[in-house]
């Protein structure tokens, strides 16, 4: 911690930024504040979920953990349905991404390199589809589904769950080809290549770390997601939908537990895409 | 071997004309510099050119074969781009191999030919590096040393040095005129640098709103423009139009008097910094100086003929103050003569 903060004010010093103490003083406390604000949640669940039983009633609470025990998140996963809906959570985030990409990431490409008419109806209208309440949806989604034989499957599930993520997909993925210099696709075709192969060759690598960062985002999108997900399962629930059910029913430290194992995820992704995200977002990430 | 033909090719964005009707042959070797300020077409002709953009109306044959119509691959020509488009993905080795690479050249022969533009463009020692750690001229290098290793029949290239410092741009300009003559490629080069022009091109097509106003060799251009527009635009100080009137054949300024054409009356007389020589006699033209900036190399008189602004290249050792009338010297034949209305050149008796 000492070092981290050690090499924090030596490259704020290196970039010329000498702020006086007293605002030095409370740009480190807001940073604390807002830290704290993050993790002493999740680490109050850590502690609920490693706990055992006793660790979760006791109080006061200590600060450390006092008796480390994997017994409830072992008993937890060993609870009937948890890992088949494990399992269904899985399918479900990945159909989610491949669908997402492949349908946001051409969307995208043609909102960049294109002018069309109705080009910006078309971007709001894309943004328009989040306005739309699921509630309102829920039954005649449901009956829909049962038609089709999409209702409590994983692949229904996950049509749902891309229509929540294809708006990101498509903003993103459009910001991430405009970040492309056209340039080089002119430069590919003059050199030999086709519309496709340009794409494949050069516009394609150019923006692979920013369509794992899209990615990533339509997975924990999909993880997260837990309203659809409830509605138009009945046995094949995903994670979250079924912890739902059954925490509902459990001893604290078990839901401690599921709680953690849902969290996991979405820290995981911010720490591995959050260059990215910055990129994305146009922050500079030096 | 190619020669490129420009058949009438018109180009309009919704309702403007961005091209009216421009037609032009350059021959097979034949270096041809697109001069224009900007907005005036030349870069939309090259990218028509190339098929990075369709034409309205015309066509485009390049070596005998009409390509109009073709995808910019199946033209057989190479680009340099005014922002180098040097793939940042990859290596300069990559990059210079990659029109080979597609034309699925076998691996001794990508390597043999990589090799030879690399070191025609010096740039061997970083072949292995990415262009993120190149500085502006060394991308610069490898975008030219892509568009060789093809061994293109045509090389296009767009304003390739507008991005360099002034002194790099010196140094790249010389280096290019050297491997593009070796090469012996047909080369379209646009830029808005009347300097770059004047020193690399054979021939000079000046582009003004959409049409070619003249194409010639440098010093034709400069010598005798075609309208008031090259004649203003070509050359440093610009030329200087002086109104006069013409009777009987003859203009008047001042004590002096010069023989104009009998075509009209309101003419402008053209006449070239460096083609006025400072009298001793005091007989000739007169010439109010208002400033004297010493260039080293000459003096630059900035001043008024008759009322109306004109800059004046006199020898460095000349004695002239601010404030003086002096009077010029003109030899009539290095005069160019202009109809006021039309602004074209008219041609002398």
């Amino acid at each position: 911690m000492t070092t981290g903060a050690a090499e924090l004010s030596q490259t704020s010093t290196s970039r010329g930024v000498a702020l006086p103490s007293a605002r030095r003083l409370l740009l480190w406390t807001g940073l604390a504040v807002l830290i704290a604000w993050v993790l002493v949640p999740i680490y109050l669940v850590a502690l609920g979920a490693f706990g055992g039983r006793l660790g979760v009633f006791r109080w006061p609470k200590t600060i450390w953990p006092t008796d480390l025990s994997f017994a409830a998140m072992s008993q937890f996963l060993a609870i009937e349905g948890v890992f088949n809906a494990l399992v269904n959570s899985l399918i479900a985030a990945g159909l989610t991404v491949v669908f997402s990409i492949a349908l946001g990431a051409p969307a995208g490409y043609a909102l960049a390199r294109y002018t069309f008419r109705g080009q910006n109806a078309y971007r709001l209208l894309v943004l328009l589809t989040r306005a739309f309440p699921l509630a309102i949806l829920a039954l005649p989604l449901t009956v829909s589904f049962i038609r089709l034989g999409l209702y409590d499957t994983p692949f229904g599930v996950s049509l749902i769950h891309t229509v929540l993520a294809l708006p990101f997909a498509a903003l993103v993925t459009q910001s991430l080809f405009m970040g492309i210099p056209r340039e080089y696709e002119e430069a590919a075709w003059v050199f030999g290549c086709t519309r496709f192969q340009a794409f494949m060759k050069v516009v394609l690598p150019l923006a692979l770390p920013g369509l794992a960062a899209t990615a990533i985002f339509a997975f924990v999108i999909s993880w997260n997601e837990v309203f659809a997900a409830s509605i138009l399962t009945v046995r094949e629930r995903t994670l979250t939908a079924y912890l739902l059910r059954i925490l509902a029913e459990s001893p604290l430290h078990y839901r401690f537990a599921g709680g953690f194992i849902l969290i996991i995820p979405s820290v995981l992704f911010i720490f591995a895409v959050r260059r990215y995200l910055f990129a994305v977002w146009g922050i500079a990430s030096k | 071997m190619a020669d490129i033909v420009i058949d009438r090719v018109v180009k309009e964005f919704g309702s403007f004309r961005a091209l009216q009707e421009i037609s032009l042959t350059v021959n097979d070797g034949e270096f041809v510099a697109l001069l224009g300020p900007s907005g005036c077409g030349k870069t939309t002709l090259l990218r028509i050119i190339a098929g990075l953009e369709a034409q309205t109306s015309g066509r485009v044959v390049i070596g005998g074969r009409d390509v109009s119509d073709l995808a910019p691959r199946k033209r057989g020509l190479a680009m340099v781009f005014q922002n180098y488009a040097v793939f940042p993905h990859m290596t300069v080795f990559e990059n210079v191999a990659f029109g080979l690479r597609m034309q699925k050249a076998p691996q001794a022969e990508v390597k043999r030919r990589v090799e030879r533009a690399a070191s025609l463009l010096h740039i061997e020692s970083y072949l292995d590096r990415y262009p993120a750690k190149l500085s502006g001229g060394q991308r610069q290098r490898v975008a030219v040393a892509r568009a060789l290793a093809v061994e293109p029949a045509v090389l296009l290239m767009d304003e390739p040095l507008s991005n360099l410092d002034a002194l790099l741009r010196l140094e790249m300009r010389t280096e290019l005129k050297a491997v593009l003559r070796e090469a012996g490629t047909t080369t379209i080069y646009v830029t808005h640098d009347q300097t770059e022009a004047m020193g690399l091109a054979d021939r000079i097509a000046v582009m003004y709103g959409g049409k070619i106003d003249q194409i010639g060799s440098p010093l034709d251009i400069y010598a005798t423009p075609a309208t008031r527009f090259v004649g203003s635009f070509i050359g440093s100080p610009p030329m200087n139009f002086i109104k006069v009137r013409c009777s009987q054949g003859t203009a008047r300024i001042g004590d002096a008097a010069l023989p104009c054409p009998s075509a009209g009356t309101e003419m402008e007389l053209g006449l070239r910094g460096e083609d006025a020589i400072l009298s001793p006699s005091g007989s000739g033209i007169p010439f109010d100086v208002r400033v004297v900036e010493p260039m080293g190399s000459h003096l630059l008189l900035t001043g008024s003929i008759d009322g109306q602004l004109a800059r004046i290249v006199a020898p460095p050792t000349a004695k002239v103050n601010a404030g003086q009338r002096v009077s010029l010297d003109v030899d009539p034949t290095r005069v160019t003569w202009i109809d006021s209305t039309t602004g074209r050149v008219v041609a002398r008796d």
